[in-house]
């Protein structure tokens, strides 16, 4: 890099920060308000007044529940026409605000539109179907079991964004996660020590990530690109040549056990996912809220986004910039790398190829959704969860809505969400920036 | 962007605290990049409680000299004494523990970020388990605030305050943590004539609490009325020091190595009719903020109207508006009759306006573009550049061999980066292509900005030369110098607002009251009675509107006086020497 | 690496840290340090913004002297050198993956310290043994039948090559306006969903069926990139994640499709559409005995194309401009906005004609797995060919190389097809970070320092006088 000391180039520069409060960076546009009264109308059309006559049945309970809840057991037409006009409304007031106050509804107002369009969607699903009941406590487990990984990998992201890095690579570090957990737990017959390995692994792909653009200032974007393909053929070749050569000896990982708490874990609904986990699943919940913490309480998480949002400026207060975009990266990737042992420990007894299967984009999509905060993250990859769990649901149960459509919901969402249709996200001012020092 | 100002003068030295001061001495620092020596053995010796200026042109080395004492850089050669012992920088964290504090040009604070956090950064109080302690910062930020009379609110975000509370900011700090030394990197650039005052004020409270100042600047003036030693900086090395008594003159040839005539020559303006008239142009930021509000002005054929105003007060936006890059611009902007507003880029650019913007790096030039490439960025797709949507480059490079020529770019080939030439010479290019072809309104940008001084002299001929070609010339800049220099009529514009339009030859103190937003009557009335030893108040924030529909715009034809009061300005302040000016006068 | 000692700031053009520019605009020989002011161009582009091209190949190419000498240069001093010397890491890395994972290998490990030879031995003839196998499976094989037989690897080569061309260089136009387009997948295959429709629903005589189904696909490429460019254009939507998930939107829709009626083949129970009519397929250049069809013509095509698009239209004058610094473009009254949904719209055009090459040339069918990952190969060969028209075909071609040489080393030395992934994605990261190569090999240059004391004197005398 001695070599371009020759021609620094004027030309290149960053925004005058000067100029910033001329123009203020908070602009009130009719998108939400718009989008709103879009899906609001597509409610009540579909889910009112075409809703299904039937009635749509949700199980509560399940077996080992220690006290047990009668079914609840909607009319989904009624309950139906009710949602999409409460959706109506809500958006008719976030109309109002805009048009004669200017402001942007509150934060509360899109989440609330969100969970009342689910239900009304839930119902019209369920209540459409050949066989209209379906288990809601099996569907709420089921869905934070498929997003597990996803929240591993949308915290993987929030720890190298907030920092500067983009990490497009968070497939990669999942699925070297969960290659290294299988194979490290199949030699050890221990699945901790393959969840340590896993985190190691998914370490390692961070640390090629964070060399790549931090030392030598190549275009984060394409790193992360690159680390997905690099590591889907080497997992894909030592797959083929070491696992297949002796599945049993390489590729039978011992399993992470599910810890159920007695009592606890017998509360409907709520119990099983809380309570009656794997070590993966607790670790999430530790996790989305120690990473909250962390980074908007403490002394490390103050610096860290100092780093992302303004370098310069944590680097002329004696904050070591690169090494801290190295050791968050690298964090985030240790992160992600537990959520792919989850694949192989928990959900799966065995690796496949490209078995993480495009959840460390939808992870990315989690993050942007959640607004690069962990909590939002979570709850965002709880929604994708959802949509992934129903999606095999719905062809269980025989719906008209095609399962492929389910599946690509999470992605049209988040085209949604970064057009700005569903709220603004603003990422981490210099989120792949890479920065030099002066 | 006004700040209210604060009850006590600059308070007794506090003779109760005893304070460190430290003695901080640069010894043969030589800094290179590649070829380039940027600081040649410089030795700069600041004692302690003094306010010791560095002094000197853009691109002289100054600031380089000061990353190497904030530890930024590390020097090539040469070492830094702290009260005669050699210490050494590996980052500013060092720096900042030798007690070395610093205001960077352009301010380091993370605009999301509260003023605690901000402050706290980097020495952050944190209860067990590394959780913070805001509450100590806020504590602290008071305590200074108290002191300086800052009024400065702890948790307010950073993007929410004005610049000048955002240098106070900065400067609580350098000050949390025990800054000694406080360097200020060129501190005046973004402030009005008026917070410049009162900064100057809080650097002699700084130096009586016993704080050491470097203050880099190369504007004479402040230079005079604040420092204690002054040392000039040219090319990389010391070429001598200073007293503050110096003539103006004298530090400006040491500045810049030769006899400088501060003044341009040029005829004066011949002016015609008016062709480009702007009427009650209003722009509205994504915010819902009017930053250009009901302004209207004309200029004339043969003349040069300088817009001046510091920096954010909506010049921008004025020129953005004109050139079709403005969604929500309301009024009319006319040449020649025709409307401009509401039109494309493209339409305008091809109506004959030229216009170089103000950040040539950022809109002018494709840094990684060649030369000639950058010389027909806005005809790319016209003949004889372009038949259809096919290009002929032979015509591009032929095109690029004569505007080099004729605007002395120095280079040796157009098909370098236009990124590799030096700011002057950018410029050049930026100018050359805007200046040739046949115009009808010429608009220029901050011309000089961080160019050397041979080429400021080429442009403002060059830019003179066009308006005596008989194209109305409209000239934005935040250098009141430059201004005065160029202007045949001057529109002062304050937040958003025209203060007024007064003729050129208007007194430097009259125009630095307008571009703090007072109205023109007050400004004259102050500038007049300014020896009567009264602060100005300037709680005029809010000027009346009345104030632009005072001076109806767009009658340049009676040109000398546009109001009433105007007909006393030339006679009272008359012409100063650019760089004396009254801001010295007005405090001692 | 001394990063600390570099003037380039990270942030605000300060005019006083910059003299530097001005010194180097008066020196006589600016040309002496080309390469260093290349690297310099790209990473200071990169510094202030995510640069999605070396930007150093952002300026088109005009005709004079300056640039034949100075591509000579390049060839001999840079970036060739690391270019070569890039594959060859990446090649030896696969190599060592395949002998540590060979049986050989590892029964001659266990008598490592008795017979080292055998070890070594055993590495090296696992490794070439593999990569000669690539070799005759990608480009020439001598135990063919006949001169016919024994170029008929190549044939296969560039019959893969045609989409990876294609939608590389849809990838490679993005790239130079500034746009990461990771949708070429998605754009394959909305191409091959329209081409493939029109080739087996309808049938219309010879020629206007083929150029139908031509059109078709560029067309749903085209929309499907231009939404993007839209999108892009009217809300600021990062195109990265908009196009990441337009890949999954288009499998989904896909895989619905092959669902229905519409789509599947009559009687068949697994998702694959009806086989096109022969007059929708393209012709093969050298008759029945290879694959290669009319598609690789098109690819040479629109290479030509792209470059002419790039370097001698507006458009591509546009387009650069927008990539290189689109405040500046839109100041010199280039409409960006439109610019931007062109370009991307192009650009998916031309990974639909990647598309129309998988379903009329190669497979003949639609399945969902109709893109392969020539969408995803197609970044790590825009990458590899500099985003520039003729090096992206280049790399088209390496990579085609690889795929088609990977299958005849499975079959012959049961190397699994993956190493290609891991030695293509290997080459472009190593290509990508020049200073590491260098070191791997011990190029680094001398201390800049050293060679330009020399000059000192003079750049301080002459700077500033500009």
């Amino acid at each position: 890099m001695s070599t371009t000391a020759t021609s620094p180039v004027q030309g290149e520069s960053q925004p005058d920060k000067g100029r910033r409060p001329a123009v203020s960076t908070k602009p009130v546009t009719w998108k939400l308000p718009v989008t709103l009264s879009v899906l609001a109308t597509i409610a009540f059309i579909f889910f009112g007044l075409l809703g299904p006559q039937a009635n749509a049945k949700f199980g509560v309970s399940s077996g080992g529940d220690f006290f047990q809840l009668p079914a609840i057991d909607v009319p989904a037409f009624l309950s139906g026409m009710v949602l999409s006009l409460i959706l109506l409304g809500l958006a008719g007031y976030a109309l109002v605000l805009k048009a004669k106050k200017n402001v942007r509804p509150p934060s509360w107002l899109p989440a609330v539109f969100t969970v009342v369009f689910v239900v009304a969607f839930l119902i019209w699903v369920v209540g459409g179907a050949r066989t209209p009941s379906i288990s809601l406590a099996g569907l709420i487990a089921g869905s934070v079991t498929l997003a597990v990984p996803i929240v591993f990998g949308s915290l993987s992201g929030v720890l190298c964004e907030r920092a500067g890095v983009v990490n497009i690579a968070i497939e990669s570090q999942l699925l070297g996660g969960a290659f290294t957990a299988a194979l490290v737990a199949s030699l050890t017959h221990n699945p901790y020590l393959g969840l340590l390995a896993a985190a190691v692994a998914g370490a390692l792909v961070s640390m090629v990530l964070a060399l790549f653009s931090i030392k030598y200032v190549v275009n984060q974007i394409i790193v992360g690109v690159v680390l997905n393909v690099l590591v889907s053929g080497l997992t894909g070749f030592l797959f083929t040549t070491v696992m297949q050569s002796d599945p049993e000896k390489y590729n039978s990982p011992a399993e992470l056990p599910i810890i159920d708490i007695p009592v606890l874990s017998g509360i409907p609904v709520i119990g099983p996912i809380l309570f009656k986990q794997s070590v993966v699943g607790y670790l999430m919940y530790v996790a989305v809220i120690v990473i909250w913490v962390a980074l908007f309480k403490t002394k490390w998480g103050l610096r860290v986004r100092a780093v992302g949002e303004h370098p310069q400026a944590a680097d002329t207060l004696g904050i070591n910039v690169n090494a801290t975009r190295f050791w968050n990266v690298t964090l985030g990737g240790a992160v992600a790398g537990i959520g792919g042992s989850f694949f192989t420990l928990v959900a799966i007894d065995s690796f496949t190829k490209e078995i993480s299967g495009g959840r460390g984009f939808i992870a990315l999509a989690a993050m942007i959704l959640g607004r690069w905060n962990p909590i939002g993250a979570f709850f965002a990859a709880l929604l994708f969860g959802f949509a992934d769990n129903l999606q095999s649901i719905v062809t269980i149960i025989g719906t008209p809505v095609p399962s492929q459509f389910m599946a690509m919901l999470p992605y049209v969402v988040t085209v949604f969400a970064v057009a700005g249709l569903v709220g603004r996200s603003r990422p981490p001012a210099a989120d792949g920036i890479p920065y030099i020092k002066g | 962007m006004l700040q209210p100002p604060y009850a006590s003068g600059p308070s007794l030295p506090d003779t109760s605290r005893l304070v460190r001061v430290l003695k901080l001495e640069l010894k043969g620092i030589t800094k290179r990049f590649g070829s380039l020596v940027a600081n040649d053995h410089i030795d700069v010796v600041v004692e302690p409680g003094q306010i010791h200026c560095l002094l000197g042109e853009n691109g002289a080395g100054k600031s380089t000299l000061m990353n190497v004492l904030y530890g930024l850089y590390e020097p090539t050669e040469g070492e830094i004494l702290i009260d005669d012992k050699p210490v050494t920088f590996r980052g500013p964290g060092d720096a900042m523990a030798a007690g070395i504090g610093m205001v960077h040009q352009h301010f380091m604070l993370v605009p999301v970020f509260t003023v605690a956090e901000n402050v706290a950064l980097g020495a952050e109080t944190t209860k067990t388990g590394g959780f913070l302690d805001l509450e100590d910062t806020r504590r602290k930020i008071r305590e200074i605030s108290d002191r300086y009379g800052f009024d400065v609110d702890p948790d307010a975000l950073i993007e929410d305050l004005p610049v000048g509370v955002q240098q106070r900011v900065e400067i609580i700090k350098a000050l949390v943590r025990d800054a000694k030394v406080l360097i200020l990197d060129e501190p005046t650039a973004v402030l009005t004539p008026q917070d410049t005052d009162e900064l100057l004020d809080i650097m002699r409270q700084l130096k009586s609490h016993g704080t050491s100042i470097v203050f880099i600047s190369h504007k004479l003036r402040e230079v005079k009325a604040v420092s204690d030693t002054i040392t000039v900086i040219r090319r990389g090395k010391v070429v001598g020091s200073a007293d503050p008594g110096a003539s103006t003159t004298e530090l400006a040839s040491m500045m810049v190595g030769r006899a400088v005539s501060l003044t341009l020559d040029k005829a004066p303006a011949n002016p015609q009719e008016t062709t480009f008239e702007v009427k009650d142009l209003t722009v509205i930021a994504p915010s819902g903020q009017h930053v250009v509000d009901g302004i209207s002005f004309g200029i004339a054929r043969g003349e040069i109207l300088a817009i001046a105003g510091v920096q954010g007060n909506g010049q921008t936006e004025l020129t953005e508006a004109i050139l079709g890059l403005h969604e929500r611009a309301h009024g009319s902007i006319t040449l020649d009759g025709e409307e401009l507003l509401g039109r494309s880029v493209k339409d305008v650019l091809n109506a004959g306006v030229g216009f170089v913007p103000e950040d040539r790096s950022l809109d002018g030039l494709i840094g990684t573009f060649s030369i000639a490439e950058n010389l027909i960025l806005d005809r790319y797709d016209q003949a004889p550049f372009a038949k259809g949507i096919s290009m002929s480059p032979a015509k591009v490079l032929e095109n690029a061999k004569t505007r080099i020529e004729e605007f002395d770019v120095r280079t040796p080939s157009g098909m370098l980066a236009a990124g590799t030439l030096s700011g002057g010479n950018q410029q050049k290019v930026v100018m050359a292509r805007e200046l040739s072809r046949p115009l009808r309104l010429f608009i220029a940008s901050q011309p000089t900005r961080g160019v050397d001084v041979g080429s400021i002299e080429f442009l403002h001929k060059r830019i003179v030369a066009e308006r005596d070609h008989g194209t109305p010339v409209m000239i934005v800049s935040t250098e009141l110098d430059e201004v005065i220099e160029l202007a045949d009529r001057i529109a002062v514009l304050y937040k958003g607002r025209l203060v007024g339009i007064v003729p050129a030859g208007t007194g430097r103190d009259v125009l630095g009251l307008m571009m703090a937003g007072v109205s023109l009557d007050e400004a004259q009335a102050d500038a007049a009675g300014k020896h009567s030893a009264q602060r100005p108040a300037p709680t005029t924030a809010e000027n009346p509107a009345g104030n632009t529909a005072e001076n109806p715009a767009g009658t340049p034809a009676a040109n000398p006086a546009t109001t009433p009061a105007t007909s006393q300005a030339p006679a009272a302040p008359s012409v100063q020497e650019p760089g004396s000016g009254a801001v010295g006068d007005h405090h001692e | 690496m001394s990063e600390n000692t570099e003037p380039r700031p990270a942030a605000a053009p300060d005019p006083d840290r910059l003299p530097a520019a001005q010194a180097t605009a008066v020196e006589p020989e600016p040309l002496e340090d080309d390469e260093a002011f290349v690297t310099s161009l790209d990473t200071a582009g990169g510094a202030h913004q995510p640069s999605a091209v070396p930007v150093s190949t952002q300026s088109g190419s005009l005709p004079g002297a300056p640039e034949e000498e100075s591509l000579l240069r390049k060839i001999f001093t840079g970036n060739g050198i690391v270019t070569i010397l890039a594959v060859l890491l990446a090649l030896i890395l696969g190599g060592l993956l395949i002998a540590m994972t060979d049986k050989v290998v590892g029964t001659t490990a266990g008598y490592l310290f008795a017979r080292p030879t055998d070890f070594l031995t055993a590495v090296w003839s696992a490794a070439t043994g593999s990569y000669v196998a690539l070799f005759q499976g990608a480009v020439f094989n001598p135990r063919g039948a006949g001169v016919a037989g024994q170029f008929a690897p190549l044939m296969e080569t560039l019959t893969i090559a045609t989409p990876l061309i294609t939608a590389g260089l849809g990838v490679a136009l993005a790239f130079r306006a500034g746009l990461f387009n990771i949708g070429a997948q998605g754009q394959i295959i909305m191409a091959g969903i329209l081409a493939s429709w029109v080739g087996f629903a309808l049938h219309l005589p010879v020629g206007l069926h083929l150029l139908l189904v031509l059109v078709a696909g560029v067309i749903g490429g085209a929309v499907w990139g231009g939404i993007v460019g839209v999108l892009k254009a009217r809300t600021g939507a990062h195109e990265v994640i908009v196009t990441i998930m337009f890949n999954y939107i288009a499998l989904y829709f896909l895989r619905d499709l092959l669902d229905t009626d519409l789509f599947q083949r009559p009687g068949a129970d697994t998702p694959i559409s009806p086989i096109v009519d022969p007059s929708a397929a393209y012709p093969l250049i050298f008759g029945s005995q290879y694959r290669l069809h009319l598609g690789f013509l098109l690819a040479i095509a629109a290479t030509v194309f792209v470059w002419w698009l790039l370097n001698r239209s507006t458009l591509g004058f546009e387009f650069r401009a927008i990539g290189a610094n689109p405040k500046a473009a839109l100041t010199a009254g280039i409409n960006v906005s439109r610019a931007t949904i062109l370009v991307m719209t192009i650009a998916g055009g031309l990974a639909g004609l990647a598309g129309v090459a998988q379903v009329a040339g190669t497979e003949k069918v639609l399945t969902d797995g109709v893109a392969a990952t020539y969408g995803f190969d197609a970044i790590t060969v825009a990458l590899l060919g500099r985003s520039s028209p003729w090096g992206t075909f280049a790399a088209g071609v390496l990579f085609g190389a690889f795929r088609a040489g990977a299958v005849q080393m499975q079959i012959q030395t049961g190397t699994p097809i993956d190493i290609v992934l891991v030695v293509q994605s290997l080459i472009v990261l190593f290509i990508a970070a020049p200073p590491l190569v260098r070191a791997i090999f011990g190029l680094n240059p001398r201390k800049k320092k050293a060679a330009t004391a020399g000059k000192t004197k003079q750049a301080a005398t002459t700077g500033g006088a500009a």
